[in-house]
């Protein structure tokens, strides 16, 4: 999409939404290296969202939709759960189906934009929650990545249904005592990121969403790798404040002690030869262009 | 029109972009002797679609591989096999969202496992084409053709048709894209068909020239905004959606669910036009119609000779489409009838109920005959009930005792 097709008539500038106003003036579409510095200097891609107060879901939905690399050739597909309350107020097209079908819908969605856009960047992210990801859309989600589709799937993992009020999914951790786990859960958290690995993804991470550098590292490599290579997964732990008795203020904390080296979400990463390949080369091109800019800014100074 | 201005352009396989109203009214036909699968490949060919996904279940297993051939020759964009039938109606919105022609085909329990998809589709208004080749769904297993299914996508909001031979099944695979992708109604199209009767039997077909075909689906000329960054990125639901009650949110809804109804009658106009009519009289004055959708229709004509033979004159009221349902037709239709014969593939007899809620006197509607799990329906059974509807004595039919 280009920028222009977002802009205003000047007839009716004053007449259109100051958010709308807003987008057209100071959102990072199309800007090269944009990323979560932008956040507080510019105009987020997210207007205002419906989660609970200090919610680390509402953290990582702007941290991401920050580290987009194409937002305008970005299309997002959802999930039912408490990321469907989000997207309503998210400035890039995305779609709500069913609870479940999120890695299906991208699929179709990605050969339709291909077909249609041949040679032109067209990114897919999938972005949904653990029991749309793992429990009942785990065919879709793995014969996805079988199939070596290329977008990328995006797992907040609150290791339960926060949405329908705390019950247990099959990413909770094993003993945990939750709606409809009245004993405890009986058997282990599923190992998700290992199974994306030997189901053919080409860049799989593990982590929280605590550091906004590194989720905006992560964003870009996993969108870069789907778009060239094949399907990428990210799992990122967003926990519930609410569903595990923290407050408000308590969610950084919770995410901070749970990514420590012997913790569940401690950093984990694999990435494909392939992909390294890619990374590689990226980085060179990152570095040479980051250069270039200072260059030019030093010509201006 | 962007679609019309196409037309004498090349597809991505050399196909001329036709006008679909003179492609398939005036340009000239050849005739083919082919079974009904091989000619939903045939109108495929010459539906300019960008992605097909498959899932075999008997009986549009055949239909669906052959549509991979058409890919294999550059026919159509993409192509795959999904992993189940809620998987693949969950793909096929992906791609209509992302503003593709899309087609599949399923059948019965194929039908029921995808079922939550269909009123998705229709909500988000994906002009997605299925093909239904009607089977049974109940245990125990039946592969066998079982019109039930249908009755379970009448209300999902998408446009249901029911043709009765290959000829139809060509002509509505065509004339189906040109109805369902209206603006004005842009809704999914179930098309169905009797199994095995109509994709496993061969019959001589009219088809369109093959060097000709329909213009390319314009994904702006729809009623909501297409997936693809293309235009700009309106929040749409600027307040927290469906869960979260308020008085807005609920009347969003309502009128939204009200809004896809509508569309369906929006859509009786093109049917009327392009279908020539949502249902087919022959001999409307006669006392006794048998009235009836799919291959129950031909059973029923077999039935009207057989009945000549004794004097008895009877007429055939075909309904091609139901839903938008063609109520003020079978009122019309029906006014003079003094008995209204509803033979039926499935148990239940769900067509004899709408045509009962639809008309005045309805005790003048008899259900039946109803054979179901893939039995055939002889025009003799047909005939044998009429006859004792009326009180005709006749001779009794092998194994149904008297």
């Amino acid at each position: 999409m280009s920028k222009e097709r977002i802009k205003i008539a000047p007839e009716m500038f004053d007449i259109m939404p100051e958010e709308y106003q807003d987008l057209v003036e100071r959102a990072t579409y199309g800007k090269d290296g944009r990323g979560w510095k932008d956040i507080g200097t510019s105009k987020e891609l997210i207007e205002e969202h419906s989660l609970c107060a200090g919610c680390p879901e509402s953290m990582a939905f702007r941290y991401i939709l920050a580290s987009l690399p194409a937002p305008e050739d970005t299309v997002m597909v959802g999930s039912t759960g408490c990321t469907s309350l989000v997207f309503p107020h998210v400035g890039v097209h995305n779609i709500h189906s069913l609870f479940g079908n999120q890695n299906a819908i991208a699929s179709g969605l990605k050969r339709a934009l291909s077909v249609r856009f041949p040679g032109q960047v067209k990114d897919v992210v999938v972005l949904a929650g653990d029991g749309a990801t793992v429990d009942i859309g785990l065919d879709m989600t793995l014969q996805a990545w079988f199939r070596q589709e290329k977008f990328t799937t995006i797992c907040f993992d609150n290791e339960l249904y926060a949405n329908t009020g705390g019950q247990e999914s099959g990413l909770m951790q094993k003993g945990f005592v939750a709606k409809m786990a009245p004993v405890g859960k009986t058997f282990e958290k599923v190992k998700l990121p290992e199974i994306a690995r030997e189901s053919g993804c080409h860049y799989v991470v593990n982590c929280t969403v605590s550091k906004p550098n590194l989720v905006e590292k992560v964003i870009k490599n996993a969108i870069h790798v789907a778009r060239e290579i094949g399907p990428t997964y990210l799992q990122l732990y967003t926990p519930c404040i609410l569903e595990i008795g923290k407050n408000s203020m308590e969610g950084l904390q919770e995410m901070r002690d749970s990514e420590k080296p012997t913790e569940r979400f401690a950093y984990r990463e694999y990435v494909s030869d392939q992909a390294k390949e890619l990374l590689t080369e990226l980085a060179a091109k990152e570095k040479e262009r980051k250069a270039a800019a200072k260059k030019q800014l030093a010509g201006k100074a | 029109m962007a679609t019309q201005s196409l037309v004498g352009t090349k597809n991505r396989v050399g196909q001329v972009v036709a006008d679909p109203w003179k492609m398939l009214h005036e340009a000239e036909r050849t005739p083919c002797f082919f079974t009904g699968s091989e000619v939903i490949k045939e109108a495929i060919r010459r539906a300019n679609c960008d992605v097909m996904i498959a899932y075999p279940i008997t009986p549009q297993s055949e239909a669906a591989a052959l549509i991979g051939e058409l890919f294999a020759e550059g026919f159509i964009g993409d192509y795959f096999r999904g992993e189940s039938e809620f998987a693949v109606m969950s793909q096929c919105a992906g791609a209509a969202f992302g503003g593709a022609r899309v087609f599949t085909t399923t059948a019965g329990p194929g039908t029921m496992r995808a079922m939550e998809n269909f009123p998705m589709w229709a909500g988000a208004r994906l002009p997605i084409q299925m093909i239904v080749t009607c089977r049974g769904i109940n245990s125990p297993l039946s592969i066998q053709p079982d019109t039930l299914e249908i009755s379970y996508l009448l209300n999902t909001g998408m446009l249901v048709w029911h043709a009765e031979t290959a000829q139809d099944f060509y002509d509505w695979i065509l004339k189906g894209y040109m109805v369902a992708e209206e603006p004005d109604v842009h809704l999914p199209l179930a098309l169905c068909c009797d199994g095995f009767f109509v994709t496993h039997t061969k019959d001589v077909v009219n088809l369109t020239p093959v060097d000709m075909c329909l213009p390319p689906y314009d994904p702006y000329r729809s009623p909501v905004p297409c997936m693809d960054m293309e235009c700009p990125p309106v929040r749409m639901m600027r307040d927290p959606f469906v869960m979260k009650s308020n008085y807005i949110s609920y009347a969003t809804h309502a009128s939204w669910q009200q809004e896809v109804w509508a569309a369906i009658e929006r859509s009786r106009k093109h049917a009327i036009r392009w279908l020539d009519g949502l249902i087919e009289v022959d001999k409307p004055d006669a006392d006794i119609l048998i009235v009836s959708s799919g291959t129950a229709v031909s059973q029923g004509r077999e039935a009207q000779s057989l009945l000549a033979e004794d004097g008895i004159e009877v007429g055939i009221v075909k309904i091609k489409v139901l839903r938008p349902w063609p109520g003020d037709e079978i009122r019309e239709a029906t006014k003079h009838a003094k008995h209204i014969i509803v033979p039926e593939f499935n148990v239940t007899g769900w067509l004899a109920k709408e045509i009962r809620a639809t008309i005045t006197d309805a005790d003048r509607v008899y259900a039946g005959p109803h054979v179901c799990g893939g039995m055939t329906m002889p025009p003799e059974v047909i005939a044998a009930d009429i006859k004792k509807h009326l009180g005709i004595k006749s001779e009794s039919l092998a194994g149904r005792g008297s």
